[in-house]
This record gives C-alpha cells, structure tokens and sequence, in this order.
C-alpha cells in the first residue's frame, strides 16, 4: 500500500460539491464582518467616523483602534528574532497605516451585503505622508519609540527603529582570505525576484462563536496551524487553550500564507466574545491581494571566487528583502531560510551571505512554497551560468565540479536552517543528473535546438539544479484507533491545506493493519481531538506524521497480537495479520480487528492487563530536517516579433527518498511547476510611486491557466532514502516549485544567445522584446 | 432603512426553490445561502477564476457575474446536480478522481461543471480545444495537466 498509485480518500466528497469550506458554515443569527482598510499606504490617521454606518438597520458594531486596544500585537510563529518585535502588526492600525490594505477599522452587521454598505459610509481622515517602495534605498525613519516600545510588548522602552528590521550575517570558512589570496576568478551576479504570492484559491475566512453551554470559544474555518493559532487565540482572548476549540475544515489550498493568524483572525475571535454572537468573515479577493501575505521580492548581490576548472572556493552574498510594512508570524523565517539555503547542492569551501530585512510600504510578507529557495536558487543558478560562460565550460560541467559527492553524505554545512544543524541527509546528486539526462534526452534536445536555431527560431534550453529542505520537527503525533465493527480511525495533530495527506496517512496504517486505505477515516486539525500538532508547512508531513502514524498503527499491531495471542492461547509470533484480521499461521484460526476490540472493553482490558480499547499513539521526533534535490531543465521559444515566450517542455527529476504516492508526489510537482512559472513569466505585485497597489484583481495579478502551463514531465526517484525517518521519505511539496524561475532563465538566456541576459524575474515580454531588440539597435547604430 | 427583496423562482438541478432576495443579490450568493447550495464556490467575484461556474439552461456562466433575479424560471445545474444518485459519480467526477484532477477540491465544482457542460454540447471535441475551455477557469494547485488527462478521459467515457 505504501507506495501504491491509491486513489485519494478525499475526493468523492469533493468531487459532489459536499465540502465544508470556510464560507460553508452558517450559523443562526450569525454576524457578518467587513474590513474597513486604508487606502493610503502613508499616512497618519486624523479621524475615523463610524456614525453614518451605525444609523443603517442591522449594523451592530463598528470598531476602531480604541475598541480593541487592550489587545496586543500578533506574535511570531518561527524565526522570532528579537530585533523584529517592533515591527510587529497590530490587530487595528493605531495612529499610522503603513499600507494599502491595512485594517483600520471593522464593521459587524447581519448581513455581508450590508457589512459591505456600512464599511464604505465609516468615513476616514487620513493625512497622507510619503511613501518608502524601494528596499534598496537607505533606510529610514520607520516607528516612533512610542509604537516600537508598544509592538515590541516586553514592557520596555526602545528607542524609534529605521526601516532595516534585521541585518544578519550566517557562513563558514574565511571569504575574505580566500578572496584576497589572488588566485581565481572572480564572477559577480545582480539578481531580482519580483514580489508575488500563494493565492490560493479560496480567500481566508473564519467563522466563530463562544459556545455558553459549553463554555467554549469554537473556531471553525482555520488551516495550516490550528494548534498554534489556539494557543494565541486564547491568550489573545484572555482564554485557556482547553476553552478554545480551533477546527480546520476544507482548506482551498495552502502555500504559505493561508493559515497563518492574521489581524482579521483576531478580530473575529474576538468579537465572537464581546458581541456575543456567531461572528463570520469571508475575504473578497481584492482584500486578499492586498491583506493577504506576500513574498519573494528580494534583490541578491553574489561574488564567487573559481578555480580555472569552474570549482568555486567562496561565495560571498547579500540580499535585501522586501518585508512590506509589517512583520507577521514568519518573523525571519524567509530571509534565514534564504540565507542558510544558498549554497545548494554544491560544496563551496567558504561561504558568507548577509540579509538585509528592509520595511516599505507595502502589504507584509511571509513565506510562500518553497520560501527562499526559490529566489537564492534563481540567483545562485544565474551564477553558475554565468561561471559556465566566463570559463567556457558546459553549464553542466560546472555544476558537477561543485556537487556534494555520494560519497560524503551525510553531508553537514556548519551553518542552521530553521535552527537545526544543517546535515545534507543522503544524496546523489550527479547520479540525478545523469538520469534526468537521459530519461529527458538531453543530448536530443540540445540538437533539435541547435537545428531549430539555424532555421531561424529563437529556442532555447536550460535547466537548475537545487536542494529543498523537509521534515522539520521537533515532533508529530498520532493515534490510530479501532471500533468493534472494525473501523479504523487515525486522529492525528496534522492539518490538511489540499495536498492529500488523509489518503497519505491512510495508507501508511493500512500498510500496516492490511487494510483498504479507503476504508480508513482521518481526524485532523482540530485541537479537541488530539493534543499536539505543528501543521503544515515546511513540507513536513509525510515525514513527520506519516512516520507518526507508522509508529501508531504498528503499535496498535502489537497490541492486536498481545491480545489475539491471550485469547487464542497462542504466543505472538505465531501470529500474522492479513486483511485486517490476526490469523494464527497455518491455522483456520483468527480474531478481526473488530473482534480484537471488542475484546478491549474496559472490563475485560483490565483482565488481559491492557489498557481499554484497541487503540494506540505514535509519536516521532527528530531535530534535523531531511534533504530532497532536484533539477529543473526547460524548452522555451520567444516570438520574434511580441516577445512572447511559449515553454515547449519542462522537465523535471526529483529525488524524494521514498514516494508514498507517487501519483500524489507527480501531482505536487506539477502543481509546484505552475506556481513557480507564475513567478518567473507573470505574477508580479507592482505599485504606483504612492504605494498604491497596481495589481488587486485577476485582471492584472496574472495567475497561469491551461493555455500556459505545460504538461510537466517528472521523473521521480528514490535513490537517497532519507536516514532520519522510519519511511526513508522526503517531502515533495516544494520540489516543483525551486528552480523554475532558474531553468527558465537559463532557457531563455540560451533562446536569446545572450549569456546572463536574464537578472530578475517575471521575465515579461516586453523585457524579452527590449532584449532581442537591443541588438538590433545596437547593429543599426554601429552601421550608421 | 428596510431593503426591499422580491421572489424569485429558481429551478436548480430539477428541484424548485421558491426564495426571497434582495434584486442586487448574486446568483451565486442565493444558490449558496438561500438554498444551502455550497457547491457552488466563491474564488474572486469578478468573473475570471470560475470557481462559481454553474450551467444556466445547459450554458456555462458565472454564478458571480449574474444576479438571481436575471435566473428566474431558469434551470440551474450546480455540482450537487452532475451525479445521478448518492452512488454514482457523473463521468467527468469520476474520471477527475481517477486521474488525480483535483488536489484541494475548491476549483472543483467550477470545472466540473464547465467541462460537464461543454461535453454535453460537444462530445467530440479534441484536446487543443478543451484545453482552450479549461483556459476558462483557474486551478492554483494542480499544474492543469492532470484537468486534461482528466477531461480527455470523460470526454472518450461520454462518447461511449
């Protein structure tokens, strides 16, 4: 069963429209938030007049500031660097909106059309003051030492704070000594990564109510991290976490930014308390292009110092981050990862790099699928090519020069990523090459192309290779749980954003009981029917609560058999299980599962000595993450005469270490693929010189449809199992996602037949127009 | 102030709903809330993602883009409304499961009813213009190409 091409348990639901998503619970008498957000991204707030909204029948509440300032900022998840606690967002703005989009104010009325009414009477004042867009300028002013002191929430008084957040530096080796022993090469590179998104395609929403018979606050419509999100809920809430109830139903899909606790999450816990009545609120789509967590936009400077034969013996990197105008729950999650993440699968003997985590007035940023290694492996890739040419050697050839080798594996770089020592866990990174070369033809597409080429067309190939990281702990748990008519339940600390984790988990216990998977039910995030649970992100869950679930349902085994062996008088070894029945071998005898759990009830429990019920936990633990790696190669044409680029092919080979599902671990990559083309050819958040958001609808936030993606062809392998896990798994979340920006980049530098053309992403077509047009302009200019 | 509502008479999947709304009221948001039809999803509310397709007399629209009223006395066909019973999944839900077309399912209905609709009407369209269909809507978590596979496969299920 582990490793079967299964079919997933959660689509019949879905495929009949029965799901229950954020916006599907309805509640008697239930009342409908609308955010009142500022249209200026500077400014300081004179007034805010709720009086004419409050004159409309069936408008309950209007509150500002004044009305919620007992609560405190939101805190950060990960990454809590403590020189980012004055930058954190608070629930309303106080006296300053920081960007287009900022809540500033919060309706209550009994219907969301008329929530919509009111929110657009609540009249606000706000005095303009300029707007700072560009992360790369000098920094400058940012908080007062009023406001950093407030956000910052440790009852100490900090002075103001510029714009720069954070400014750190992680690496090993000495980069200066190497750079300044007058040996080598030394090659620079300027990268850009354009600032874009998730955007899944549910928008956020929350729907609450404080249960009195209870004695509850129940939260319905979470995702990703219900667990922490309870705990801050109920402090935020002056609760104890077992008086608060967080469910995660259907989640329209995840990638960093759903999930995370975002001021409206506050608010509508918070009202469910004050107001006492069902509170709902349900993001509109231009809210969520302006309110939601954006990411990537991040600038790279890197200078490698090489050997003749293209081995690179330093990096010396710096990056500036575009944080927007707040620093959320990621705290420096993005830019650590960024930094820790840049070296890839190359060995690279001295290494230093800098983030710089700069504020502008913009929507805030957090992470988004494959956080930071999609933008330092676009940079280090461009740069790698870059040596390839200035050497004249094969873009190839260097890589494989500056690969890990098998043979020292496990590899340990001596830096952290996501605070764990970083041990590159198995892998075989030139054997992956190998294989995707051959699977993909890499030698036959380079002819075609060259043919191509001298028949006039502009194609071009070109690939990435990089490293992702998965499976961070510290722990998971779960509990498989069996009914005495043989129905199998796992309740686990997991959450589901869509990616097919309940058929992942139901299949790892039906391995192991030899059962249908189908037949298994899974229970997940929701903090009144298990204990503990991280959630998911960071590609952990395979790793993480499958091998929880392995441990569980093996204990469960185990404890089938102890008492399967007391009843039948038989000793356990002569025991086996097969279609969910415990035999004795080479016997008519056998106990189901259900009669096992029968056999469990608390009376005769005590007698055999068991506990009651034919239940078990599992737990895994581990405190170093796993290590997948990949390469990404692309066919491109761009038309001569629009600049428009078609992506012929995109390949791309994958090592996962296991594949629980590799019809799920294909359609993750795939998936990952589409994303990750939006942010290299189309998805870009722009903004007037104002700050004002260009780019709050589908009309002009261009996310890829079927006319662009191309069918991804994957080779997924298994050649690196991972040494830290039970299953040998690694993530496959991220993996479709890294280097695409990469392989497309080096594509269409080769289209083009300018080597390093290519320096920032989206590739636009007007960039691609100005690019082969530049050429002829210069040809023209040298004639006359 | 009071807001006036009038009735509308909706015929959704051959059953007859007889409901009370606001003219500026969404199809969408009446087939959502006032018959507890949530199939029907909400993705951007102005026109582009799809999620809300439904069939209005054997048509294609978006549920967003069309108030309840201009839907009275019309027949409406949601996601609730493709499979023929409990058991059953209508052939393009069926071979959306079987070909991995769907991750988080929120996309879903609008797909499946688009690519239903279309079927009906053109059972033997090839791949370049489904494809050209499915461009229609968009899906954030599957890449499409399992949406093809998908809708290729009902497409030879429904010729027969």
């Amino acid at each position: 069963m582990i490793g079967a091409r299964a079919l997933r348990i959660e689509d019949r639901v879905l495929l009949r429209g029965a799901g229950r998503f954020a916006a599907d619970t309805q509640r008697a008498g239930e009342l409908h938030m609308r955010v009142v957000r500022s249209p200026i991204a500077h400014g300081r707030i004179v007034s805010i007049d709720g009086t004419e909204a409050l004159r409309l029948d069936g408008v309950t509440a209007v509150w500002t500031y004044a009305d919620i300032a007992d609560l405190p900022a939101i805190g950060f998840r990960l990454t809590p660097r403590e020189e980012l606690l004055p930058y954190r967002q608070p629930v309303l703005a106080r006296s300053i909106v920081r960007y287009v989009g900022e809540p500033v104010a919060v309706v209550f009325a009994e219907s969301s059309y008329l929530a919509e009414d009111a929110a657009e009477l609540v009249d606000l004042e706000i005095e303009p003051l300029p707007a700072h867009l560009d992360p790369d300028a000098e920094p400058v002013d940012w908080v007062d030492a009023e406001q950093a002191s407030w956000a910052a929430g440790h009852g100490e008084n900090l002075p103001a704070q510029d714009s720069e957040a954070s400014v750190f530096t992680i690496g090993y080796g000495d980069v200066d000594a190497a750079f300044s022993s007058g040996e080598g090469r030394v090659f620079t590179m300027d990268a850009r990564i354009g600032r874009h998104t998730g955007v899944p395609m549910e928008c956020r929403g929350l729907v609450a109510v404080y249960d009195e018979a209870e004695g509850q606050l129940i939260v319905d419509g979470a995702a990703k991290v219900p667990f922490w999100n309870r705990e801050a809920i109920a402090a935020m809430n002056g609760l104890t976490p077992s008086r608060v109830v967080v469910r995660e139903t259907h989640v329209g899909g995840g990638f960093g930014p759903r999930g995370e606790l975002y001021p409206e999450d506050v608010l509508v816990t918070v009202a469910a308390m004050r107001l006492r009545a069902p509170i709902k609120w349900i993001e509109d789509r231009q809210e969520h292009l302006m309110a939601t967590n954006h990411s990537r936009g991040q600038h790279h400077r890197l200078r490698a110092l090489v050997d003749d034969d293209g081995y690179i013996r330093a990096l010396d990197a710096s990056f500036t981050l575009d944080q927007g105008a707040y620093v959320r729950t990621h705290g420096a999650t993005v830019a650590s990862l960024t930094a820790s993440m840049l070296p890839g699968p190359y060995v690279i003997d001295n290494f230093r790099v800098t983030a710089h985590v700069r504020l502008t007035h913009k929507t805030p940023a957090g992470t988004y699928r494959s956080p930071g290694r999609y933008e330092g492996t676009f940079a280090r890739e461009r740069l790698i090519d870059t040596i390839a040419h200035g050497l004249g050697l094969s873009r190839e050839e260097v890589r494989r020069r500056n690969f890990i080798g098998r043979e020292q594996m496990p590899y340990e770089r001596p830096i952290e990523a996501m605070g764990t020592h970083m041990v590159h866990d198995s892998g075989d990174y030139a054997l992956l090459f190998d294989k995707a070369a051959e699977r993909f033809g890499f030698s036959t597409i380079r002819e075609i192309v060259s043919r191509r080429r001298a028949a006039g067309e502009r194609v071009g190939f070109g690939f990435g290779y990089f490293v992702e990281k998965s499976g961070i702990g510290p722990s998971e748990g779960a509990r498989v749980v069996i009914d005495d008519a043989g129905g199998v339940t796992v309740i686990c600390g997991a959450s589901s954003v869509g990616q097919g984790v309940d058929t992942v988990l139901a299949q790892v216990v039906a391995e192991v009981l030899d059962v249908p998977h189908d037949t298994i039910r899974v229970v997940r995030g929701r903090t009144d029917q298990f204990q503990y649970g991280r959630g998911a992100f960071a590609t952990r869950l395979a790793v993480m609560a499958g091998s929880a679930a392995l441990n569980a349902a093996t204990a469960l085994r185990d404890k089938a058999f102890r008492v399967a062996a007391a009843e039948l008088a038989v000793s356990v070894e002569q025991l086996r299980i097969r279609g969910g029945v415990v035999e004795v071998e080479g016997s008519e005898q056998g106990l189901s599962l259900g009669q096992i759990a029968g056999l469990l009830d608390p009376l005769r429990a005590n007698d055999l000595k068991e506990e009651p019920g034919l239940s078990a936990d599992g737990w895994f633990h581990t405190d170093h993450m796993t290590y997948p790696y990949g390469l990404h190669a692309a066919l491109v044409r761009i038309d001569e005469a629009t600049g428009r680029l078609e992506v012929e092919r995109f390949m791309v080979a994958y090592d996962v270490g296991r594949a629980l599902n590799p019809t799920l671990v294909e359609g993750q990559i795939a998936g990952g693929v589409a994303q990750g083309l939006g942010g290299a050819l189309y998805e870009e958040f722009l903004y007037a010189p104002d700050g004002t958001p260009l780019c709050t609808t589908f009309m002009d936030y261009l996310i890829p449809t079927s006319a662009e993606v191309p069918d991804v062809e994957t080779l997924v392998t298994e050649d690196a199992p991972s040494p830290l896990n039970p299953l040998g798994v690694k993530g496959a979340g991220e993996g479709g996602t890294t280097a695409v920006a990469a392989a497309i980049a080096s594509a269409v530098d080769d289209a083009l037949q300018q080597p390093g053309a290519i320096d920032a992403v989206p590739i636009t077509p007007g960039t691609l127009h100005r690019l082969l047009h530049q050429t002829t302009t210069q040809h023209l200019t040298t004639k006359e | 102030m009071t807001r006036s509502t009038v009735p509308v008479r909706l015929y959704v999947n051959g059953d007859r709903y007889d409901i009370e709304v606001e003219p500026r009221r969404t199809l969408a948001d009446a087939l959502r809330e006032d018959c507890s039809l949530t199939g029907t999803h909400l993705g951007c509310e102005h026109g582009v993602c799809g999620a809300c397709t439904v069939l209005l007399d054997g048509q294609p629209v978006r549920a967003c883009l069309m108030f309840a009223v201009q839907a009275e006395g019309a027949s409406v066909r949601t996601v609730e409304g493709l499979a023929p019973d409990d058991e059953t999944l209508h052939p393009v839900q069926k071979a959306f499961w079987e070909h991995h077309g769907l991750q988080c399912g929120f996309c879903t209905p609008g797909f499946l009813t688009l690519v239903a609709g279309y079927l009906e009407e053109h059972p033997q369209a090839e791949e370049d213009e489904l494809r050209d269909v499915l461009s229609s809507n968009l899906c954030r978590c599957t890449g499409y190409q399992n949406i093809v596979t998908a809708t290729m496969a009902a497409a030879e299920e429904m010729r027969g």
